[in-house]
């Protein structure tokens, strides 16, 4: 009976056997586990009982039965000791208890051989099934010893065909056994690698952390780590590799070996070196480029604190006149002097300096840490020696020029962005004040520089666009008040700034010489207004006076031009007057004083602006082809009080007046404020006045609506005579 | 350090094996004297084991049995241990002549048992692998020549489970079987629990520690949740001696003593 616990009634039985097997079922139910359904068992047990009441009741009695019944029962895998002893009990007490005590001398032979021959069998199976055992036991160690053969087999495979370097020390640093890739890398051969300790393979470059981990693991304090690490080769090469250094542990967690796994990175790191060498480096001239002296300058302002006192200085360096090498040369020859002047410009520098080029003739020396202006200025001058000599190149002698602009400021009261500006700004400096020199910062320029700069760099398509325009300030003879003439002053419509001043855009039109297309402009717009005034006037038609600039008269065509533009426009030359300031007549050359000859041989009148303000040479007053003499309106300010006059002033203009008259020149004063001044000025005998008390640079519209009206400018005349 | 799969673990019999263990309780007599010393111990503490033992064999019987009724005539019996007596094949044989059975476990004693005995046997195989090890069993030549998965199979894994402790995802494994079989197949579970005896179950478990084999014992509902996505057939999950008994006259009393659940899902 296997399913345990399930009663048996044995004395429901009506059969003395049937009964006999329920009673036997339930006695041994649970002893062991047989593998049958209940109604099975009771089968089994039943036929076994049968044997066992023929053999007892048979006569005479057959007790060898029991040997038969024992060993069906271990047969039935009733293998638990209980089972026996239920069994013989069982038959003892209910054989004679059903058939007598007639049969109890059977019952006692029969269950004598039971329990032999149950033991037996028990026995048999016993033995067989521990031999089974145990020879699974030997096929599963033949099979894990065959496994383990084919995985050492594979781990060999493993260490001897890896294309990394693998190694296996002690704990005492000594190499035991390395692979042929750890042998192909360092040219060892594997004998070589056991004379040497772990301790062998230092090089110089190895950070401490490399060892103090070394230390670490062979304490067991880690299991691995990771790093790139240099090492030597037998030849001496450096080899780069990446070493990973696991610990291995013995049965008990004990350090036991140290494994050492190596890769040859030394290739890849020779690319990365190259790469980032091409990403720092002008190929040209080997130079560090525009990006490594960005880095190292933001690198400057970066490292330093809020409260540091660290300084920093640029040199910024530009060639003057490349380009017409470049053009006029080639290419390779601009080339192999820009590789000349990088030679030059980096044997000028020392340690904490670095010299890069970063762009076309544009080079930059960083002084990282700058002890005051003064040095910097011998580096700008040492560059600048060292391009003074002659470059002997294709065959000549060249000369190479450069401007620098030089910086040196406080980390702290800068940053890397605004220093290169500043720079930039200087430079641009260095180059105006003419070349081969160099320039230094000076902040409170910069503003100034700023403006100028940015204004210069619009200017040629501000001409280009025609952003300019003119007004006309009318100029009024003293003895009535009435318009005899008007002069051009131009104005730029700048796009973001608004209406600026010429005072902002002159200088630098000249420095750039845009001011030889913008006079152009001017004089065009002029003679287009003044004529159309001569229209409408007649004789009465104001003349207009254009400012012309040194530059304009240098050029040959001035002349021409005007001409041209005269008889474009239909102006007669009468009416046309150009003022020069007194600077441009001092230049001691011919092509002005031609072309002044020229303008006034046409009929044009020749006007000198602001009289009096340069370093005047008397002379000139007489060579030159002169009409009128403006006086320059400082000389009246001293006239325009009501009451108190300066008695120098009205010296110093009567003077000027004099001289003026003598020589047959008409004067004109600029800068007529006043009623009282007019008056004065007109007291000492001046032709003309022009200011804001007559009207103040107005539109051509306006100008023409005032001749209209044809009455007197200013303060009534009665006015200027009581003063 | 993971071993790698092809490293091979050592036979060591001087430890218990829960294969052995379970021979011993049966009777059988494929067991060292380290293994017949910790049953003895376990028995000790617990005097029911051996019947427990039985009582799961039994239900291993009726339930290939109820399989065989059913159709399946393929069964993959995973953990199948020492396959001492009344094993899966000769239960399902006396049935059906043809049933094929693929026996699986991982200790390698009772694998290379397994193969001795069931060398002349054509319609048995035995595989060497874990139990979670899904593919390696399913994709076994020995699995792929005896079975066919495209026809409904019985897959076993009786009193398996609770030597696969949660970490190791059961619930998640059995899915993968599932998946696996062909619609109209079963699955047999049997499952060592603390419901019926906490405090004997609780030494139980802790005995088992020292063994290869950890135990974890699992509550019904627990054990409910690893069957998810089977259909269950009647009764349901229930203590070993109550599903489908020989006798149902002849139920113990105490049903709960004999603590482990049985249940039998199929897969739709």
């Amino acid at each position: 009976m296997t399913e345990p616990g399930a009663p048996l009634d044995a004395d429901g039985l009506d059969d003395p056997v049937d009964a006999l097997a329920a009673a036997w079922a339930a006695e041994v139910e649970g002893t062991s586990y047989v593998p049958m359904a209940a109604d099975e068992l009771q089968a089994h047990l039943r036929a076994l009982a049968g044997l066992v009441v023929d053999g007892v009741l048979a006569d005479p009695p057959r007790p060898e039965v029991g040997a038969e019944v024992g060993r069906r029962l271990v047969a039935a895998h009733f293998t638990g000791p209980a089972t026996l002893e239920r069994t013989v009990l069982l038959l003892a007490r209910r054989l004679p208890a059903v058939w007598g005590d007639a049969v109890l001398p059977a019952v006692q032979s029969l269950t004598g051989t039971l329990a032999a021959g149950y033991a037996e069998a028990l026995r048999d199976r016993t033995l067989d099934e521990q031999e089974a055992i145990r020879r699974a036991v030997l096929a599963a160690r033949h099979h894990t010893e065959k496994a383990l053969h084919a995985s050492e087999a594979r781990f060999r495979a493993m260490f001897h065909e890896a294309a990394i370097g693998i190694g296996l020390g002690d704990m005492e640093g000594r190499i035991l056994e390395v692979n042929p890739a750890m042998t192909r890398m360092f040219g060892h051969t594997a004998d070589d690698f056991r004379r040497l300790t772990v301790g062998d393979l230092t090089h110089p470059d190895d950070a401490p952390s490399v060892w103090r981990l070394y230390e670490r693991l062979l304490r067991g304090e880690i299991d691995n780590f990771r790093l790139e690490k240099r090492f030597f080769r037998r030849t001496g090469e450096e080899i780069i590799g990446h070493l990973t250094l696991s610990l291995v542990r013995d049965g008990e967690g004990r350090p036991a070996y140290q494994l050492a796994m190596l890769e040859d990175a030394t290739e890849r790191h020779r690319l990365q070196e190259h790469l980032a060498y091409q990403a720092y480096h002008d190929p040209l001239t080997t130079l560090a480029n525009r990006t490594r002296f960005t880095e190292r300058l933001e690198h400057v302002f970066a490292e330093a604190g809020p409260d540091t006192d660290r300084r920093v200085g640029v040199c910024f360096l530009d060639l003057d006149g490349f380009k017409t090498i470049n053009d006029s040369l080639g290419h390779g020859v601009g080339d192999t002097m820009l590789q000349e002047v990088a030679r030059r410009l980096a044997a000028c520098v020392t340690d904490g300096e670095l010299v890069a080029r970063t762009g076309g003739d544009e080079f930059v020396v960083l002084v990282e840490d700058s002890h005051g202006v003064d040095r910097l200025v011998e580096l700008a001058d040492r560059l600048l020696a060292a391009l003074a000599t002659p470059l002997r190149l294709a065959g000549q002698e060249l000369v190479v020029g450069a401007s620098i602009g030089v910086v040196e400021q406080a980390v702290t009261e800068t940053t890397a962005s605004e220093l290169m500006r500043a720079a930039d700004i200087t430079l641009y400096t260095a180059k105006n004040e003419g070349r081969g020199r160099w320039a230094v910062h000076d902040p409170s320029r910069d503003e100034a520089e700023t403006a100028r700069f940015t204004l210069s760099a619009a200017l040629p398509s501000a001409v280009a666009h025609d952003e300019f325009f003119v007004l006309y300030q009318p100029l009024v003879s003293l003895a009535d008040q009435r318009v005899r003439g008007v002069e051009a002053l131009v104005r730029w419509q700048h796009p973001r700034l608004g209406v600026l001043s010429p005072q902002l855009f002159i200088g630098p039109a000249e420095e750039t010489g845009i001011i030889v297309a913008l006079g152009r402009q001017v004089l065009e717009h002029a003679c287009r207004d003044a004529r159309a005034w001569y229209e409408e006037f007649g004789p009465a038609a104001p003349f207009v006076s254009v400012n012309v600039a040194p530059r304009q008269l240098q050029e040959p065509g001035l002349v021409a031009e005007v001409a041209a533009l005269l008889d474009r426009t239909g102006l007669p030359s009468d009416r046309l007057q150009v003022e020069l300031t007194e600077r441009a007549l001092t230049i001691d050359e011919g092509a002005p004083l031609k072309a002044l000859d020229g303008l006034r041989a046409m009929g044009v009148r020749i006007a000198v602006d602001d009289f009096g303000t340069g370093y005047s040479n008397l002379s000139y007053l007489r060579k030159l082809p002169l009409d009128v003499i403006k006086l320059d309106g400082s000389f009246g300010e001293g006239l325009r009080e009501e009451e108190l006059s300066d008695e120098v002033d009205e010296r110093i203009v009567g003077t000027l007046v004099a001289l003026g008259h003598a020589l047959d020149l008409t004067v004109t004063a600029e800068g007529v404020e006043t009623a009282a001044q007019a008056a004065r000025l007109r007291t000492l005998g001046c032709d003309e006045g022009q200011g804001w008390l007559f009207a103040p640079a107005l539109p051509s519209a306006d100008i023409a609506r005032m001749l209209r009206r044809g009455t007197p400018l200013g303060p009534r005349p009665g006015d200027l005579l009581g003063a | 350090m993971q071993r790698p799969s092809w490293a091979p673990d050592e036979v060591d019999i001087d430890r218990p094996s829960a294969a052995r263990v379970y021979d011993h309780y049966l009777g059988g007599l494929h067991n060292f004297a380290v293994d017949r010393a910790m049953a003895a111990r376990a028995v000790a503490d617990w005097p029911e084991l051996p019947r427990i033992m039985q009582a799961n064999r039994a239900f291993l019987r009726r339930a290939v049995r109820h399989l065989v009724a059913q159709g399946i005539d393929q069964f993959l019996d995973i953990g199948s241990g020492i396959p001492t007596v009344g094993n899966v094949h000769e239960v399902a044989q006396a049935a059906d002549p043809d049933a094929h059975v693929v026996y699986v476990d991982i200790d390698p004693v009772a694998v290379a048992h397994s193969r001795a005995i069931l060398a002349d046997d054509p319609r048995t195989g035995v595989v060497q692998a874990d139990f979670t090890d899904v593919s390696a069993i399913l994709d076994d030549p020995v699995t792929r020549s005896l079975l066919d998965l495209s026809r409904p199979v019985g897959v076993l894994v009786v009193a398996l489970l609770h030597f696969v402790g949660d970490e190791r995802r059961p619930a998640e494994v059995l899915g993968r079987y599932r998946e696996a079989m062909a619609p109209g197949s079963f699955l047999v579970v049997s499952h060592a629990s603390a419901d019926g005896a906490p405090d004997r179950a609780d030494e139980h478990q802790s005995l088992y520690r020292r063994t290869a084999t950890p135990m974890t014992m699992r509550s019904r509902d627990e054990v409910a949740a690893l069957l998810h996505g089977f259909t269950l057939e009647e009764p349901g999950i229930v203590f070993l001696p109550e599903w489908r008994p020989d006798d149902p006259a002849a139920a113990p009393a105490h049903p709960e003593r004999f603590t482990g659940y049985a249940a039998v899902g199929r897969r739709d």
